[in-house]
């Protein structure tokens, strides 16, 4: 078992060395980098914007580049909170608590440089964990049938949507829709066109890049237009020479460092428990064990360390269920396995078989990329830190053009962009009732898979709804579902209000700006 | 009670939600063949769908009327951007409007133009010379080295 993972890693590598796979990866985790660092843009917006401009290059590149722009926003994600206490990235607010007031004391470089070590450690063991991970999980899954596949899926829907930030009422509400949104179109079986309302062009069914965009670009500029102020660049002045940690810092975050990047590679386990979650467990974690809980919050350089280095070993660890089981955990996850779907490969545990130059060239060019990504953020801070004071007013009319070509040129159709608006719409809408949008991509992804190895589930058990439990694995699955639910009403009624993850994480960054000004 | 109720967001959130909920089980059953449960037709999975959609709504709504009132219940945000929603909104509709008509690079420079007008700090000028940037790098890439089939201006559909 070792000896196959080391010698597919180094078949891998071979992949992900080709020269114009190094290219995509590099751009991949430039562009993701430059989103992370500019204020207002996500890595969701930025896939989706970059989803189909890879339709014309070969799958390995696309996932490459798409998967490079997800982890690379986590880098440039820390430097927006650190030195503009800007949580833009969810998982990086926590990293605001410590890091900014560290800025404010003139360390804001130590803290980036701290920021960097730890990430490339947190992402190093996520990497290790997926490479012997993913091969067990595979052979176990191999052995699924179609009621198995459905739990499991079910599992991982009630996760994505439960555990992910804001109510899980909501959340599942989301995923349903995401569902129904996913049955739209002609049913695989029997051709009958489904909830098109009459419209030839949507018997295809909805285009995922029109879905992604809308929701994650249109609704999203809807909520952002005047509301980012400008940012104060009065701490931004940080040059390659600040990034030195003293000796002591370096001593004080190797182990917090450690922590935190076990903690996220058991998160990332966990479907729907992605980055965010992980960052802040450890950060309380990293508090409570601390001999001086009380300093928190005024410049502690474990509280920096130990969140990032949870952030990059669950961004990382985030691929394993997705490649290997063809299940996402989140919203960025459901894209790329979009991405892989539109190049024609079925996710699934056969990926690593089939494919084996997508899923160990991508596992090599982690690598390649954290070592970029190290190689983009020391020397060139500088750079990085001027981009931070490029207006939102600039970006989002560049962002829309963006949006409206990248939409027509899936499938070069008009009515798809006026999909796009409609989708914005009612993604704002949502939004401006408290609902997540996140969820129904995931929904939307799975939907069809789901809905095929249900009604292939209920064919081969002629019609035994209870075949869900009877198969033992599949009630497993069932079972954790129940309990997921279980522990999620008990959560809530014994605390009415919110989760203390949701109290502590800025919900909403546009508050945090206000409070940094005053 | 159902004078407070009305007020929350939740209360709309949960209505929405069933009403979807609703609509889709009564469409499901009656416009699609359900089938038995072995030989699933095309109804059958949105039926189910439909249901545990109505079923959530109805829970959210119950949420709402166990929660207290709180000041923050407002749908729509403080301030109103109609100026900034609307703008960015036409961008993409003058896009299709423009694109089949006269061709990608009016399309493009109304897509960038017009939502950059939202900004409240934003001038006509500033507007059009990012129009025009994003314009020219636009069909560059999309153009010429993607190649995608759209002319770069026409006249008439």
């Amino acid at each position: 078992m070792f000896e196959t993972a080391l010698t597919d890693l180094w078949y891998g590598f071979g992949v992900a060395l080709e020269p114009h796979n190094i290219m995509w990866c590099f751009i991949g985790v430039f562009v993701g980098n430059m989103v992370g660092v500019l204020p207002g843009m996500g890595p969701l917006a930025t896939i989706s914007i970059l989803l189909p401009l890879t339709f014309g290059i070969k799958p390995v590149g696309a996932i490459l580049m798409l998967a490079g722009v997800f982890y690379g926003s986590q880098y440039g994600g820390a430097i927006c909170s650190i030195l503009l206490n800007l949580p833009c990235h969810p998982p990086h607010a926590v990293t605001c608590l410590d890091g900014f007031p560290l800025t404010k004391q003139g360390r804001g470089g130590a803290a980036l440089g701290i920021t960097v070590i730890s990430s490339f450690v947190g992402a190093s063991w996520g990497i290790t964990e997926m490479i012997f991970l993913s091969p067990i999980l595979v052979v176990v899954a191999l052995k699924f049938g179609p009621a198995e596949i459905c739990s499991l899926m079910l599992l991982g829907l009630l996760a994505g949507s439960t555990l992910a930030r804001g109510s899980p009422l909501k959340g599942v509400a989301m995923t349903i829709c995401g569902l129904l949104i996913g049955i739209v179109g002609s049913d695989i079986e029997t051709g009958t066109p489904r909830f098109t309302f009459g419209i030839p062009n949507l018997f295809d069914g909805v285009e995922i890049v029109a879905l992604a965009l809308g929701l994650f670009g249109i609704a999203e500029f809807m909520k952002s237009v005047n509301q980012l102020s400008e940012v104060d660049t009065k701490y931004t002045n940080v040059k390659f020479k600040d990034l030195r940690p003293t000796r002591e810092e370096l001593k004080r975050s190797v182990p917090a460092m450690f922590r935190g990047t076990i903690i996220g590679s058991l998160c990332a386990l966990i479907p729907g428990t992605g980055p965010t979650i992980a960052s802040f467990i450890s950060y309380a974690t990293e508090k409570k064990i601390s001999k001086t809980p009380e300093l928190f919050g005024t410049g502690m350089i474990e509280g920096v360390a130990c969140p990032e280095a949870s952030t990059h070993s669950s961004v990382q660890g985030d691929f394993i269920p997705t490649m290997s089981l063809g299940i996402p955990g989140d919203a960025v996850m459901a894209l790329i396995l979009g991405a892989l779907m539109i190049q024609g490969i079925v996710p699934g545990p056969q990926l690593i078989s089939e494919h084996p130059d997508i899923f160990w060239g991508l596992i090599a060019s982690f690598w390649v990329g954290n070592i970029m990504l190290v190689v983009l953020n020391v020397p060139m801070i500088g750079l990085w830190v001027k981009l931070l004071t490029i207006p939102y007013k600039y970006l989002y009319p560049s962002a829309m053009f963006f949006v409206a070509i990248g939409v027509y040129s899936t499938n070069n159709d008009m009515f798809q962009v006026g999909e796009v608006v409609v989708i914005g719409v009612v993604g704002y809408l949502l939004l401006l009732l408290d609902f997540h949008p996140a969820p129904i991509l995931l929904g939307f992804v799975l939907g069809p898979r789901f809905e095929e190895n249900f009604r292939r589930a209920m064919l081969i058990s002629r019609g035994d709804i209870w075949v869900f439990i009877k198969h033992p694995i599949s009630g497993v699955f069932v079972g954790l579902s129940v309990l997921l639910i279980v522990m999620q009403v008990y959560v809530r009624l014994r605390s009415p209000k919110s989760l203390p993850t949701e109290m502590a994480l800025p919900t909403d960054h546009h508050h945090k700006v206000t409070e940094a000004a005053e | 009670m159902f004078g407070t109720l009305v007020k929350k967001r939740d209360f709309y959130a949960g209505g929405l939600m069933t009403l979807i909920g609703a609509a889709v089980t009564l469409d499901s059953y009656n416009g699609y063949s359900l089938g038995t449960l072995t030989h699933m037709g095309p109804g059958m999975f949105p039926l189910m769908l439909g249901i545990t959609l109505t079923l959530v709504g109805v829970l959210i709504l119950g949420a709402a009327a166990a929660t207290p009132l709180t000041d923050d219940e407002n749908i729509l945000p403080r301030k109103r951007e109609w100026r900034g929603w609307g703008c960015i909104l036409a961008g993409p509709v003058l896009f299709i409007i423009l694109g089949e008509f006269f061709g990608l690079v009016p399309a493009t420079f109304a897509c960038v133009f017009v939502p950059a007008l939202g900004d409240r700090t934003a001038t006509v000028k500033g507007s059009a010379i990012l129009a025009a940037g994003v314009t020219f790098f636009g069909v560059l890439l999309f153009s010429y080295v993607l190649k995608i089939p759209f002319p770069l201006f026409r006249l008439g559909h």
